[in-house]
């Protein structure tokens, strides 16, 4: 069987691998490209600009071709097709014959009759030789316009942001945004969303001129306005290349396109057309999911099989980083069976609509702009026609992560999950359970699914946890793909081993070279066992690099500096070398709800300058930069405060010395109160002391944060030295037995027995091993020293604080601030 | 820089082990790293793609099925060594990488692809 392709793009390129696919025996398969490149990811485009390069957008590379005997012709377009002979002419003039031809053509940019489109600077949007054009005119370019308002133009519109270009305008010929996809409301928020990115829009203009000599200058309108620019990017729609196929006397719909009957079949029924050159019931399908659809049909045709194309859903998502654009279904509808409920929100940027039918029990479409979270389960939802929740606003009022009855929902097993590869939810349990996929990236090898545009990501990774689950397997907690323990048997192991080194553990009990989650945790055990150095040479870069530069990066690059305050109590003395420092190194000040000062904005070659001043006049480090002790807060007490009990600064600060650089799964706060009025929040903390009438009430494991939970009781009334002895085998204990990057509470939340556990193990020595965490916990305090204290006097550890290695007094030219209230900030992402 | 583009980084002694620094070259900023557990040095342009922040000598090495990968400080969005792709986002552009050679315990970059934009690069690299 002899078949040639017209076209090798996104959709001949699926075509041609479906096909080989099939393994037909006797099958000769021809492929003429009118592009030089073979066939690449048009839909991603944009990445070129980003940084991809031409071979990372490629379908296949071009050994796919030869290995799978696939003759591919490029830049050389099929000039002439004799339906009669049943041959096709190329324009370098070689001639073949077929049994079966495939037009899959494409489409071009659609390009109005405006005089002036053929001058220097204007551009059409739509191959990467448009691209390479435009990035070299983008160079001298102050300004851009970008004619059309759709889908693509504005991802055009971003791609001049993209490439430097300041004032970027898009020009739209209706009177709102994206008018195809969403409504007034939505191109309302929209249009203020891209002003944020520095995207000017104008709607309701009409181009009549374009200005200029040989170069663009500016546009001209017919109401007669003026907009200078010094390039234009058309993007006003496509226009199917049918132009061919007319030549050949096949049948093309009204508005182009080559008509097409439910096999894909042309007028002449040995000719098939697919992709964005075929109109299908008076449809051109712009999107790439359809067209693989179309291929898969006639595919079937060719092997004997019965599939046949009946439209497809045409939900879509804006691809623009940072603007959440969907529609799905219907969006507009307005008819006596629908209600409309529309949810806009001025203040955040957002606006959602849904249309439901009027007895409240479908979802028939609707546009989601500022947030398109749901819009995963909101089109599933419609185009499965699943029941929807008693209250439908509940669809996109409530948050879509909030667990309530909307997020339940158990998809049917057809559902359709990625429309780019075409695969239902059943394939995907399918992968997992006879083939024993069971991560994403096996899924998506297996299945093709999420290997398109990636939006179905989140919803194969929901399937996939709970397939799994289903099948009763837990997902093991082992830390990552180098090591196949958790993180409390690795504490055992490098423990009894006597390992000191990330290498040395790696060798010993790992695979491969380790990354970025098995070394700081795996830094972290080690930590909390040998308490040795974390920045010596073997050491350092394993260190999350906040630790690996005793700092936090902030945004921007630069780094923090936060020297401990003890207790929250300071000099008057002390507190005037922060100001001088902070003052000296323009530093941003800022008194944290630890009790303590932060100071933002360090540069890292200015760290161990700032350090040694600090240090000078007796600070030491904070370690606000390590999963370890953070601060123990305390209020007045009873040295000033008419209530307290006992004196709550004095054992703050006494605690707060003790287990200062102390190392853990995850940061450690506490505080101290002086009495039940609690004025330091004690019980928000992961240990926290309130004095008694008799003597102190130890909480631990609360949290403030994201999922504020209140400390428990687990001694009362107890005396210094007992809290001090119950804090050590408390903290020990969860040192040794959290997984990595754990706060107290969730590991308390986590252990069977609970609090009631925890009390027989601390209080009453349940396992025995009260005196060794006592003995642990002691070593760990006499092995302390102040970090910053040793790189700043050790030289070759204050040589790595520059940016440069071979210009080791300069500082990293790229860090901008911005002015705020007397002070800086970090300039924005 | 030598007639075929090499420009001297630093001495190999120089180099944290398993870890990174950052190389000017002009007005680029390259990042350079020693991945002293599989005896491999790369190189990358330092400013990663998600945020635009000069961050990835700063960054933590790794490996993923045995690929080398430099995971960004800021948001832990990791990187081939080898091919510059982005592994963890495939919405994140990929990076440049550069060859890198060792003679004589210095250490060499080859920067002719500078000026060109998205020439991808073969990494080689001579055990000391
Ligand atoms: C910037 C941009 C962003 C996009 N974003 C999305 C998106 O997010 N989601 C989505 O679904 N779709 C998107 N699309 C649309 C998607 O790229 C198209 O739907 C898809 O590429 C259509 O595939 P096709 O094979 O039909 O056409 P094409 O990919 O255009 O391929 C047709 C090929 O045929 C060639 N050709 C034409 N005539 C001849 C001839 N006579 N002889 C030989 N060769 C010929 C053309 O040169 C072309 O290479 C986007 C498009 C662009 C330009
Ligand atoms: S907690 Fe009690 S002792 Fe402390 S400041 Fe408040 S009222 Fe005074
Ligand atoms: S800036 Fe690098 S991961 Fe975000």
């Amino acid at each position: 069987m002899r078949i040639i392709v017209i076209g090798n793009g996104m959709v001949g390129q699926k075509f041609c691998e479906k096909l080989v696919a099939q393994k037909i025996a006797g099958l000769e398969l021809t492929v003429f490209g009118e592009e030089t490149l073979p066939a690449y990811d048009r839909v991603h485009l944009s990445a070129y600009f980003a940084g991809k390069t031409v071979q990372d957008l490629c379908m296949k590379p071009m050994s796919w071709y030869a290995e799978n005997n696939v003759n591919l012709h490029l830049g050389d377009p099929v000039t002439h097709v004799d339906r009669a002979q049943k041959t096709v002419t190329s324009f370098e003039g070689t001639q073949f014959s077929y049994d079966y031809l495939v037009f899959a053509t494409g489409s071009a940019a659609f390009v109005p009759q405006i005089s002036g489109v053929d001058k220097h600077g204007v551009f059409v949007y739509r191959t990467i030789e448009d691209l390479n054009l435009i990035w070299r005119h983008a160079k001298i370019a102050k300004s851009a316009v970008v004619i059309g308002g759709g889908l693509l133009g504005l991802e055009a519109a971003k791609a001049m942001l993209d490439l430097g270009i300041a004032h970027t305008h898009v020009v739209e010929f209706a009177p709102r945004l994206m008018p195809r996809q969403i409504d007034d409301g939505g191109s309302h928020v929209l249009t203020e969303k891209l002003k944020a990115l520095g995207i000017t829009t104008h709607t309701q203009k009409n181009t009549a001129v374009i200005l200029g000599n040989e170069t663009i200058t500016g546009l001209m309108f017919t109401d007669g306005s003026m907009l200078s620019t010094d390039m234009l990017v058309i993007s006003a729609g496509i226009k199917p290349r049918d132009e061919l196929a007319k030549k050949a006397g096949l049948q093309t719909g009204h508005r182009g396109g080559i008509t097409v009957n439910d096999r894909m079949q042309t007028s002449d029924p040995s000719v098939f057309a697919i992709g964005e050159c075929a109109v299908h019931e008076g449809a051109v399908y712009g999107l790439v999911a359809p067209g693989y659809e179309m291929a898969e049909v006639v595919v079937h045709q060719l092997s004997g099989g019965s599939k046949q194309f009946s439209g497809f859903d045409m939900s879509t998502k804006l691809k623009l980083i940072g603007i959440d654009v969907a529609s799905f279904g219907d969006p507009f509808i307005t008819d006596e069976a629908t209600r409309s409920i529309v949810y806009h929100d001025n203040h955040k940027g957002i606006y959602k609509r849904i249309n439901v039918s009027s007895d409240g029990s479908k979802l028939l479409g609707g546009i989601l702009v500022g947030d398109a979270e749901a819009y995963n389960k909101l089109q599933q939802i419609c185009v499965n026609k699943l029941a929807i929740p008693p209250a439908p606003s509940d669809l996109i009022v409530a948050p879509a992560s909030t667990s309530n009855g909307a997020d339940n929902f158990e998809l049917p097993a057809g559902a359709l999950i990625c429309s780019c590869e075409g695969v239902k939810k059943q394939a995907i349990e399918d992968a997992i359970v006879q083939n024993g996929c069971e991560s994403f990236d096996a899924v998506k090898k297996c299945t093709g699914a999420g290997s398109g545009c990636g939006g179905c990501t989140p919803m194969v990774k929901d399937i996939i946890n709970a397939t799994l689950k289903k099948q009763g397997k837990m997902v093991r907690n082992i830390i990552c793909e180098h090591f196949t323990y958790s993180r409390q048997e690795l504490f055992d192991i490098i423990k009894i081993k006597d390992l000191r080194t990330f290498d040395a553990v790696l060798d010993a009990l790992g695979t491969g070279d380790g990354c970025e989650v098995c070394r700081p945790a795996i830094s972290s055990i080690l930590a909390s066992l040998w308490n040795d150095l974390i920045i010596k040479k073997e050491s350092a870069t394993s260190q999350d690099t906040n630790d690996r530069f005793l700092a936090n990066i902030q945004k921007g690059g630069t780094y923090s500096v936060v020297p401990r305050i003890p207790g929250g109590e300071i000099t008057p003395d002390k507190l005037i070398v922060i100001g001088t420092v902070a003052k000296k190194y323009n530093l941003y000040t800022k008194i944290t709800g630890g009790q303590r000062i932060d100071l933002f904005g360090a540069h890292l070659n200015d760290l161990p300058l700032i350090w040694e001043e600090l240090i000078a006049a007796g600070f030491e480090s904070g370690h606000a930069y390590g999963k370890a002790l953070r601060t123990v807060k305390s209020c007045v007490g009873s040295t000033w405060c008419r209530f307290g009990l006992h004196d709550s600064v004095s054992f703050a600060v006494r605690v707060e010395n003790r287990y200062k650089g102390l190392r853990a799964p995850h940061k450690i706060k506490s505080a101290v109160s002086g009495c039940i009025r609690e004025c330091a929040e004690a019980q928000s903390k992961d240990f926290g002391i309130i004095a008694t009438e008799k003597g102190w009430n130890l909480y631990v494991c609360g949290n403030g944060g994201s999922k504020p939970q209140h400390a428990l009781l687990l001694a009362a009334d107890i005396d210094s030295e007992t809290c001090i002895r119950y804090i050590d085998r408390f903290l020990m204990f969860y040192i040794k037995t959290a997984d990595p990057l754990t706060r107290t509470a969730t590991w308390l939340n986590k252990m069977e027995g609970g609090i009631d556990y925890l009390k027989n193990v601390v209080v009453h020595d349940s396992l025995g091993m009260a005196a060794e965490l006592e003995a642990q916990m002691q070593t760990l305090v006499d092995h302390y020293e102040c970090e910053w204290k040793t790189a700043v006097e050790t030289p070759e550890l204050r040589k790595r604080f520059t940016h440069f290695i071979n210009a080791p007094e300069a500082k990293d030219p790229t860090i901008v601030f911005e002015p705020l209230r007397a002070q800086k900030k970090a300039a924005e992402w | 820089m030598d007639k075929n583009n090499w420009i001297y980084a630093c001495k190999a002694t120089d180099m944290p082990h398993n870890g990174g620094v950052c190389v000017q070259y002009g007005t680029e900023q390259i990042a350079l790293y020693y991945f002293t557990h599989r005896n491999e040095w790369y190189a990358t342009q330092n400013l990663c793609p998600h945020k635009k922040q000069m961050a990835l000598s700063r960054g933590m090495l790794g490996s993923q099925q045995g690929e080398p990968k430099v995971a960004c400080p800021f948001h832990k969005k990791t990187f081939s060594l080898k091919n510059g792709q982005c592994l963890n986002d495939e919405g994140c552009g990929s990076i440049k990488t550069y060859p890198v050679k060792v003679q004589g315990g210095n250490i060499f970059i080859n920067v002719a692809s500078i000026l060109t934009p998205h020439s991808s690069t073969l990494i080689e690299y001579e055990p000391q």
